[in-house]
């Protein structure tokens, strides 16, 4: 006596390979959504309450990044330019343009500019900018081309397993010292001998214990 | 953890008869192993019985705390809200944000201060530590300061001027303060009453003092419940003149401590503490350290170290002096009444000190009445010690009085209706005064009261006017330290809750109107340092606040020439009961930090007490009357009740009762009222410290007391502490180390794991 019709074996087969592969697609899901610009806000351009173009500032008019980010050198925190630093130049040039009524407002009214955060870390990870800056990090290999950007975005996915893959081989990533704040910086091709000469130059360890980061 | 019983305190002095040198121990319950210790040791470290079958064990506690942890992360799996990032409009100088900044201050104390070195995150105080530069704590600070912190961030702090209750603007507060003033002037002032702390700051000072000359009937007092007034006494008996002593630990060979805790109590405490460190120390190819006898009534840190150790109940240390001092041949004193209770300590004690004659110093606790001081001053000048190891100069204080006459009179002139207006600056003395001045019912006959106050403790409530103290971290001033050095009060923060200081009030009531306190401070000192201003003060001023103290304000050290003291130290007539010591807590101190749970948390040298006070009694006491552990018992002393529990404290005088003051509030914030019991109510202007005439009675109830001194107990075949004598030391001085236990190395025939790098990888 036949239990189950013919077609009970297309529908045994199907649903094996449904079990294998659909959970194993909905893991591979799961992974490229985490990792998707969509979570990571990668490529995300955010509104800032003032249209400042970093491409304006460091491209046209060749801004050093430390002369606004004074701390990147020495602290954990780059810093954002007081209005200050704004008003520095923009008291005489444009100084009556409306795009830059935001900045002489919060100069005029001691308040600060609420600007929006683009590179957030999730607070249960320690990060120092100074370490990098001084151990031959350049600013694009994690903020990519900002000279280029008028808005500015993220373009790495800021999670742990980008920072590892420099944390493991510094030699891929790290630049002589003098070229760390250049926007235009091209790895030369034999990177990798230049990256294992600069390693044991600046004494850079490869630092991957976990209380490294999440102190 | 509680039931040292009688019959174990046998067992217990059976088996320390037994012993053979020093043997350490924990706890009574330790050493007399009852079954609440075992179970506790068993519990702590199991071998894994009591686990299996207790249904909420740590295991499983980890267990689900471990898995909350880890569903927790799922909401890692979710987008980062957007974040703003607010910069500075103007940054300020030396600022680096991420960096923090150190800035100089110090903490006043019962008047006197501490320099201190507090770290700052982009404006925030956020860490308290000693200044390095400074005389006194030369970088080490003690647990008030490390805690002060919080203080400063308490949410129980009052936050706005308030009268009746209603909130009140500070310009509402001038105009009813400057008219409560105005209103007195044809009288001089007669009828307007100031009550501080004790003072030390300069600045204060001249501020009262111009006060005084506008108004010349306007009368102040000063009130410290833990104050120093035998201090003051001892050395105007001894002297005819108000002084300052100071002890000098450094050149010490031999130190006798009479019921004086120097390590932890007094303005001084964290110089000494360092100096008798130092000459305990054998480096530099020292070979003696310095010999310490303590003689007291309750355990102290002090005690704890000291080579030899006599408990002796508060009231028996003045025979105690007379007899060394009759032994030593110190002319012109009274003989002791009865020195039996230790006369095997005498003789072997005078001859060292005779032996080091320059080289030793008598220390005498603050607690101590005047008369001891006295005795004390009169041995230290015979053993030629003045000028070596005790050096006096002119007082710190800007007016140094008999604090308690002070309060008392105070207290009867508002009894009397003779006060129109009081000003209490700073201080709590309807919870603080002493129980027999009534000072809560007669201060509602003055018409007007004015309290200012970090906290709406016993006084604010009983005052029509309340204003919000600043902390200390939110402030401009200036203190005195323990040697005289002017120590700079800087601001690390504006006031959280708009809070006022001191400085502010007086400079109302008086010409400084709308002065801030900071330019009051900076006119005072310039006036002193470079009365013509310009750079060459900007340079003194800028210096004395970087280095948190301005230079060379350290009293010198003067001559001073000792009266004849004859029968005016000779020992009061002999009383009978126990007795009753009286001691500011060792963390709350006397009930200032209560809503400070740092403070609370934090046990207690000794007892290991935490949250609480208690009466502590002696072990024999305890036999005696049948007490156990947490026996609620009731104190009756001179028609006065407290309830309190009872803990058993080794090494306390054998019919001394010690309690603690500044707990059992009523008011003051949610942490301080509620633990503890308050001992204020049976301490009198007659016997501000010690005295006997206590009785006990049990209640029949019990009263749980939270001790730490059981908790993390491991097995009890390892050793406590680890000692040696001088000798043994000096042959091996690495036998600490080699007395540590070392576990042995895994057991097993498999080669041991090597790790290589991360775990995780």
């Amino acid at each position: 006596m036949q239990t189950f019709r013919r077609s009970a074996n297309t529908v045994f087969v199907v649903s094996l390979l449904a079990l294998v592969f659909g959970v194993g697609g909905l893991i591979v899901l799961a992974y490229a959504i985490q990792g998707s610009p969509y979570v990571t806000r990668a490529f995300d351009v955010r509104e800032q309450p003032v249209q400042f173009s970093h491409e304006r500032h460091v491209a046209g008019n060749g801004i050093d990044c430390r002369y606004c980010h004074t701390s990147v050198e020495t602290s954990a925190f780059a810093g954002i330019p007081p209005t200050k630093t704004c008003m520095n130049c923009h008291s005489q040039i444009f100084a009556d343009s409306p795009y830059l009524e935001p900045v002489r407002a919060s100069f005029r009214d001691d308040r600060s500019i609420a600007w929006t955060r683009v590179h957030d870390l999730p607070d249960f990870v320690y990060f120092d900018h100074s370490i990098h800056v001084n151990k031959g990090v350049g600013c694009s290999t994690c903020h990519g081309r900002v000279d280029l950007m008028p808005l500015v975005f993220q373009v790495e996915t800021l999670q742990m397993n980008w920072c590892l893959d420099c944390h493991r081989n510094p030699e891929k990533y790290v630049r002589p010292r003098d070229q760390v704040f250049r926007m235009d910086y091209q790895p030369p091709a034999d990177q990798i001998a230049l990256g294992r000469k600069l390693v044991a130059e600046y004494n850079i360890r490869s630092l991957t214990s976990c209380s490294t980061c999440h102190r | 953890m509680n039931d040292a019983t009688p019959n174990d305190l046998a067992a217990i002095r059976a088996r320390l008869e037994q012993a053979r040198g020093p043997e350490y121990w924990r706890s009574l319950e330790e050493l007399a192993g009852t079954p609440a210790f075992q179970e506790a040791l068993h519990r702590e470290f199991p071998q894994g019985a009591s686990e299996l079958t207790d249904p909420v064990s740590r295991r499983t506690l980890l267990k689900l705390m471990g898995a909350s942890l880890a569903l927790a992360g799922i909401t890692a799996c979710t987008r980062q809200p957007a974040e703003k990032i607010y910069p500075y409009v103007r940054q300020p100088e030396e600022l680096l944000p991420g960096k923090p900044l150190f800035f100089a201050t110090a903490m006043p104390l019962d008047g006197y201060g501490s320099g201190l070195l507090v770290e700052s995150h982009e404006g925030r105080p956020t860490k308290v530590e000693g200044n390095p530069e400074h005389p006194v704590n030369r970088g080490a600070t003690d647990a008030y300061a490390q805690a002060s912190i919080l203080g400063l961030y308490d949410p129980d702090r009052s936050t706005a001027i308030t009268y009746l209750g209603e909130i009140r603007p500070w310009g509402a507060f001038l105009t009813a303060a400057k008219a409560a003033v105005e209103a007195r002037r044809a009288q001089g002032g007669a009828g307007i009453r100031l009550l501080t702390g004790t003072i030390t700051s300069p600045t204060l000072g001249e501020q009262i003092r111009a006060l005084t000359k506008e108004f010349p009937a306007l009368r102040w007092h000063q009130w410290d419940p833990a104050g120093r007034d035998q201090v003051r006494m001892g050395g105007a008996l001894a002297f005819g003149e108000m002084v300052e002593t100071h002890y000098l630990l450094g050149q010490a060979a031999v130190i006798l401590a009479l019921d004086a805790d120097f390590l932890a109590c007094g303005p001084a405490r964290l110089r000494l503490a360092r100096e008798f460190a130092e000459g305990r120390r054998l480096t530099g190819g020292r070979r003696e350290m310095n010999r310490l006898y303590a003689v007291e009534p309750s355990p102290t840190l002090t005690g704890s170290v000291a080579d030899h150790r006599l408990p002796l109940s508060a009231t028996a240390i003045h025979g105690f002096a007379l007899a060394l001092a009759a032994a030593l041949g110190v002319p012109g004193l009274p003989p002791p009444r009865d020195a039996s209770a230790y006369a095997g300590w005498i003789a072997p004690l005078a001859r060292d000190l005779q032996a080091n004659r320059g080289r030793s110093v008598v220390v005498v606790g603050d607690e101590q009445p005047a008369a001891v001081h006295a005795i004390a001053h009169a041995i230290n000048q015979a053993l030629g010690n003045v000028g070596t190891t005790v050096v006096y100069t002119d007082p710190i204080e800007v007016s140094p009085v008999d604090q308690l006459a002070s309060l008392r009179e105070l207290a009867a002139d508002m009894e009397a209706g003779r006060v129109e207006t009081l000003f209490i600056l700073g201080a709590n003395p309807v919870y603080t005064a002493p129980a027999d001045l009534e000072f809560d019912r007669h201060l509602e006959k003055v018409k007007q009261r004015f309290h200012l106050g970090q906290y709406l403790d016993e006084t604010a409530a009983l005052c029509q006017w309340h204003v919000p103290e600043a902390h200390y971290l939110e402030s401009w001033g200036d203190v005195r330290a323990a040697d005289g050095t002017v120590s700079l009060i800087q601001p690390l923060i504006a006031p959280l809750h708009g809070g006022r200081t001191a400085y502010d009030v007086l400079g109302a009531l008086g010409q400084q109107a709308g002065q801030s306190a900071y330019s009051i401070l900076r006119a005072y000192w310039q006036a002193r340092l470079a009365p013509e201003g310009g750079p060459a003060f900007e340079r003194q001023w800028r210096r004395a606040l970087h280095d948190g103290l301005i230079a060379g304000t350290a009293e010198p050290a003067r001559p001073v020439k000792l009266a004849v003291l004859g029968d005016r130290v000779a020992e009061p007539a002999p009383r009978q009961g126990l007795e009753i010591v009286f001691r500011a807590d060792p963390t709350v101190h006397d009930g200032r930090f209560a809503n400070n749970p740092w403070l609370q948390e934090l046990p207690k040298p000794h007892t290991k007490l935490t949250w609480d006070n208690a009466a502590l009694v002696s072990p024999s006491m305890a036999a005696r009357l049948g007490l156990a552990n947490e026996d609620l018992v009731e104190l009756r002393y001179r028609g006065r009740r407290v309830e309190a529990p009872v803990w058993i404290v080794p090494g306390q005088a054998s019919d001394s009762v010690t309690v603690h003051l500044g707990y059992g509030r009523e008011r003051g914030g949610r942490i301080a009222v509620g633990p503890g019991f308050d001992v204020y109510k049976l301490r009198t202007t007659a016997a501000p410290w010690a005295e006997r005439g206590l009785e006990m009675a049990q209640t029949g109830r019990r009263y749980r007391l939270a001790s730490v001194q059981d908790q993390q107990a491991i097995e009890a075949s390892r050793p406590v502490v680890r000692s040696a004598t001088l000798e043994e030391f000096r042959r091996r001085p690495g036998f600490a180390h080699e007395m540590a236990h070392e576990p042995a190395r895994t057991l097993t025939l498999y080669p041991e794991h090597e790790y290589k790098g991360s775990a995780w990888r």
